[in-house]
């Protein structure tokens, strides 16, 4: 058993499952627990066990996927800098708001990569200062890495006015 | 008989032919090179295929001094209103190079974020097929431009006035229904996008 898992453990004890997939270790919390026990999780994570680097954080759709229970998940990824050690916390939230808290007072590069994560697919992230979609535009009005978004989008790259010669 | 014996008193020379000929050879490129069809482009002007040869080799970053402007690559879909404006920018008489499949018809990337040609946003003269094209497809290219000027250019560019209407290819927006189509428009007046307040 890793050592972190003990001080998890002591602190949510049932707040979390654990799974394990070749070398990854991970950390799953359910989609009802996850707006209060995320926060703190990392926090114990980043202040207790030495995960000091969000190395990544991302958004999975499951939508249609075979034994999925909860629709998205946002994954960070943890890296104790001293050890090398790496952990993946993988945080769900479901339709039809879903809603996770914001990790970015534990880590500022979290911001960016929040802002990523509800451009694509909406989760919104309590707590964030600056929330806005980063790669599409402002007014555009739908989540696009979201499993049930058609590939050629709802027609928003065709509607711009058309130059003509006499125009310019 | 002495030689001003022969000379007319006036001349109406075809002064359009004329300043077609001096235009067609100093074509000044925009190179709006978004992707790998734009390294192609940098190839084209550097000594080995060398296109200064056909005199457009004066590549300017800035619109305001170009007539030729050569779109090398895909265009996402937020920077349509760039690229209008810039071709608005850009003094007439101006002439409009699609480079490469994907500027042409969006090639491979048949997806929500880029445009499937820019000839539906923009007025297009020559096309070059290629992914991305040689070089020698894109002196082709503008030695066809050259034609072009040569053949409908005037002086003072009114043969453009009178193509007001758009000359593209019929618009994609069928291909949903008009009920479930997102309205996000761009402005190249602004080339700024407008800010929602985030709800």
């Amino acid at each position: 058993m890793p050592d972190y898992l003990s001080s998890l453990n002591a602190k949510f004890s049932g707040a979390f499952t654990t799974s394990e997939f070749r070398d990854n270790k991970r950390v799953l919390i359910s989609a009802e627990k996850a707006a209060e026990v995320l926060f703190p999780l990392l926090k114990c994570l980043k202040e207790e066990c030495g995960f000091d680097m969000l190395a990544e954080l991302g958004g999975i759709d499951y939508l249609n996927y075979p034994n999925a229970t909860d629709r998205f998940c946002v994954v960070y990824g943890l890296t104790n800098m001293t050890t090398g050690q790496r952990v993946f916390v993988k945080a769900f939230a479901n339709d039809p708001d879903p809603e996770l808290p914001s990790v970015y007072d534990l880590w500022r590069g979290a911001d960016w990569m929040e802002r990523e994560v509800y451009d694509m697919y909406g989760v919104k992230f309590t707590g964030h200062p600056d929330l806005r979609r980063i790669l599409m535009p402002h007014e555009f009005a739908a989540f696009p890495l979201r499993k049930d978004y058609p590939l050629r989008g709802y027609g928003e790259r065709h509607n711009f006015e058309t130059v003509t010669r006499a125009d310019s | 008989m002495a030689l001003t014996n022969m000379m007319p008193d006036f001349m109406i020379a075809p002064i359009d032919a004329l300043a077609s000929m001096l235009r067609k050879h100093s074509l000044w490129p925009m190179p709006f090179a978004t992707a790998c069809c734009g390294i192609e482009l940098m190839a084209t002007a550097s000594s080995r295929y060398d296109i200064s040869r056909f005199g457009s080799e004066a590549m300017r970053f800035s619109p305001r001094q170009c007539d030729l402007m050569i779109v090398a690559g895909r265009v996402a879909m937020k920077m349509v209103p760039v690229m209008q404006r810039i071709w608005q920018q850009m003094p007439e008489p101006k002439w409009c190079i699609s480079m490469g499949a994907c500027a042409s018809s969006g090639g491979v990337f048949d997806t929500y974020a880029v445009v499937q040609g820019i000839d539906r946003f923009i007025p297009v003269d020559v096309y070059v097929p290629g992914c991305p094209p040689r070089p020698e497809q894109l002196i082709r290219a503008v030695l066809d431009i050259q034609e072009k000027v040569q053949r409908t250019g005037t002086i003072d560019a009114r043969e453009f006035a009178d193509r007001d209407t758009y000359e593209g290819p019929t618009s994609l927006a069928t291909e949903i229904a008009p009920e479930q189509a997102i309205v996000a428009p761009g402005d190249y007046r602004t080339a700024t996008r407008f800010r929602m307040p985030l709800n």
